[in-house]
């Protein structure tokens, strides 16, 4: 019971984090139809300037300071990330065939990457817990359960920013651009509405959750490398797959389950396998459902 | 002034963007905890070069002179394509025989014959039935080790594997095939990704049966009837039968011809394909799922066969692996390899036979031509996919000669196809 309860504690965490990286794959999945393969490394990169601020302003300001500090700029530099990755790498395909965009984005996964590698060196960089400690739950047996104070941390900060982020693209007018050129772009164009400037928005605004979620990560692991973008890309958009890729709520639900079905898996099984667990799912779960849980199932018109 | 302008918009972008990676760089400091080292000369020059080529490319943007049509410089291009490939054909079989050549021309021949004969098989899915496969990369893991584990565990020859290797991976495209027939797009796209994860992992868990992340070592090499290709010489081997002095050529271009008609042989079985009911069903596929339901096509059957075949040929690509590098461990199947041969596949123009090698040729022989820049290899490899896709988004080759036509026979615009659809 003990053990369960902590697994579940340490899949919601993990779910939390991917599902913000998941929302961003589905936002730009939705809008423009194109798998982002460098979205998960966006989220590396927001990861690496984390610790960059937070390096730079050890000893200046307080923890908790300097960690809004790091995420606000993190966030707003992987947006720049995001648009200048748009800009260059995605609006001239858009429109062209559907591969080449495709490969592009590996081309741009593969460049940020080695950009990385090449600038900050290859070794992981760690650095210590900025709040050690937590709540004890409960003890059995001598089995303690333990929600630290980071892992409550990145529950509140997620929900904060899912929060701010279902408000702008529910209530305000830039989120009911971005809605209606999901729905149909040369619509909304019509419309008056700036596609292009909306497509840029949706990645700034991806690329910034997908920060938020890179700070997180090198928070509550406290050890990055350059190559961490990669397994977190590919976990987070088995996410929005399993979610129902283009549906928001299903981003982070997928995220959830896939942090769940990890956590779990790892506690009753075998740690070694836990990704071929989360893969099998995503595969036996679009067997049964070719468009997710809570994916619409278009029709195809002649 | 405008351009000016610009060109300054996009230097401050860069100075954003560059700022924290450039600007410093985190290193370990004296008490065990991480300092940054400011580092501005770098950054500087990174943003002045930003800021010229900017403005040197909108200059050059204003005042460059017309370009001739792009559907004028297709038709030559198509023209030599006529003359091209037996030229080229004949280039690969003479290659090796041209007197003074270095070995590691050969061996790097045979690299890049590999990554040709891999995307001729994953043509057959991507390019001509439309199925967009990430995970291709499982099927070459299923040759190598299917080869590697026959010959730990009964001894059994390159040549008597070779074919299994081929059966087996085959099998495994059917099996990996089933789950996902319902799946279209990146639907497909992930599940395909998932199941190349999938085999990588359990080949680097299942340490009992294949080695783990420790791979699998002493490969033999393969024999021509039973001659090997020691370099020790005397009798039984190739140099001692034929009377030669033993040289490491002899045994790389052994490997080369081998690479080379295990490639040709996919290339055939391709075209001859293509020219019968399957192949159309596979491009009727890749064009419109609906009417090929409609005109009594089984999609299934359809679908499955272009797993199977592409598999196959990933299979043995897979085994002439194993057998090349003598050692073979999960590292060589990752995700990374599957997006070369994708990216091979389709820069070449999806479809394209003589697109594969041309893209083939660039995505692998330039890269290791670039040996002494080590570390920037990779990162000019990402950004040569960025700029060859953004000049030429349908590759290299983008028309296509219909297989079949009402009337003459005419060259299309490869727009006008629509692959990796389905």
């Amino acid at each position: 019971m003990a053990y369960a309860l902590q697994q579940l504690i340490n899949g919601i965490t993990l779910g939390m984090i991917y599902g913000l990286i998941a929302v961003g794959y589905t936002m730009v999945y939705g809008i423009i139809g194109m798998i982002n393969f460098a979205h998960g490394d966006v989220f590396m990169i927001g990861a690496f300037i984390g610790i960059i601020v937070l390096t730079a302003l050890t000893g200046i300001t307080s923890v908790p300071l300097g960690i809004l500090a790091a995420l606000i700029l993190s966030a707003a530099l992987c947006g720049v990330y995001g648009f200048s990755i748009e800009r260059v790498a995605y609006r001239p395909l858009r429109g062209s065939f559907r591969l080449a965009p495709l490969i592009s984005a590996i081309g741009m996964s593969i460049l940020l990457e080695n950009y990385v590698q090449t600038s900050q060196g290859a070794l992981e960089r760690a650095i210590p817990s900025p709040f050690p400690g937590g709540i004890t739950l409960m003890n059995e047996n001598g089995f303690i359960v333990q929600l630290s104070w980071m892992q409550v941390a990145i529950t509140l900060v997620t929900l904060v920013t899912l929060a701010a982020f279902t408000w702008l693209v529910t209530r305000t007018p830039l989120g009911r651009a971005m809605r209606a050129v999901e729905q149909d772009a040369k619509m909304a164009a019509l419309l008056g509405i700036d596609t292009n400037r909306t497509i840029s928005t949706t990645f700034v605004i991806g690329s910034a959750l997908a920060a938020v979620a890179g700070v997180m990560f090198l928070l509550y692991y406290g050890v990055i490398d350059f190559y961490i973008g990669f397994n977190a890309g590919i976990k987070a958009f088995t996410a929005a797959v399993l979610g129902g890729i283009g549906s928001l709520p299903g981003a982070v639900l997928g995220g959830l389950l896939i942090g769940l079905i990890e956590a779990f898996w790892s506690g009753y099984a075998t740690v070694a396998y836990k990704d071929v667990a989360v893969y099998s799912i995503l595969a036996i779960v679009l067997m049964f459902m070719p468009t997710g849980l809570l994916g619409r199932n278009e029709v195809e018109k002649v | 002034m405008t351009n000016l302008k610009d060109a300054g918009v996009v230097a401050f972008m860069a100075l954003l963007l560059f700022g924290p990676f450039l600007g410093v760089q985190l290193a370990d400091g004296e008490s065990n905890n991480l300092v940054l080292l400011p580092r501005p000369e770098m950054l500087g020059i990174a943003v002045g070069l930003t800021f010229i080529a900017r403005f040197g490319f909108l200059l050059w943007h204003d005042h460059r002179p017309p370009m001739p049509g792009l559907a004028k410089l297709t038709i030559p291009v198509q023209k030599s394509g006529k003359y091209a490939a037996p030229a080229l054909l004949v280039f690969a079989v003479l290659m090796p025989i041209i007197p003074g050549i270095a070995n590691s021309y050969v061996d790097l021949g045979v690299l890049i014959m590999t990554y040709v004969m891999l995307g001729w098989g994953l043509n057959i899915v991507v390019g001509l039935a439309g199925l967009l496969d990430l995970g291709y990369v499982a099927f070459y893991a299923v040759g190598a080790y299917a080869y590697g584990l026959l010959n730990q565990y009964f001894g059994m020859s390159f040549w008597e594997c070779l074919p299994l290797c081929g059966i087996l991976a085959a099998a495994w495209g059917i099996f990996l095939g089933f789950p996902v027939l319902r799946l279209r797009g990146d639907y497909l796209a992930i599940v395909t990704l998932a199941f190349g994860e999938i085999i990588r992992l359990v080949i680097t868990n299942w340490v009992a049966l294949t080695g783990g992340p420790n791979g699998i070592d002493g490969i033999p090499h393969p024999s021509l009837f039973g001659l090997t290709f020691s370099m020790a010489g005397g009798p039984g081997t190739f140099a001692g039968f034929f009377g030669l002095t033993p040289s490491p050529h002899q045994r790389t271009a052994y490997l080369y011809y081998i690479i080379l008609a295990l490639a040709l042989l996919t290339n055939w079985v391709t075209l001859r394909l293509r020219r019968q009911p399957l192949g159309r069903a596979w491009e009727a596929l890749r064009e419109d799922e609906i009417a090929c339901r409609s005109l009594g096509i089984n999609v299934r059957n359809t679908k499955l066969s272009a797993f199977a075949i592409g598999a196959m040929f990933g299979g043995f690509a897979g085994c002439f692996f194993a057998t090349r590098e003598g050692f073979i461990s999960p590292d060589s199947f990752t995700f990374i390899e599957s997006a070369t041969v994708l990216a091979i596949v389709v820069l070449g123009g999806a479809g394209s036979q003589l697109g594969v090698v041309l893209a083939a040729v660039v995505m692998i022989g330039v890269p290791e031509m670039l040996q002494s820049l080590q570390v920037y290899r990779m990162l000019i490899f990402g950004l040569a996919l960025v700029v060859i896709m953004i000049v030429r988004p349908r590759g290299f080759i983008s028309t296509r000669r219909p297989t079949i036509s009402l009337g003459k026979a005419r060259v299309i615009g490869a727009d006008m196809l629509s692959e990796g659809k389905g």
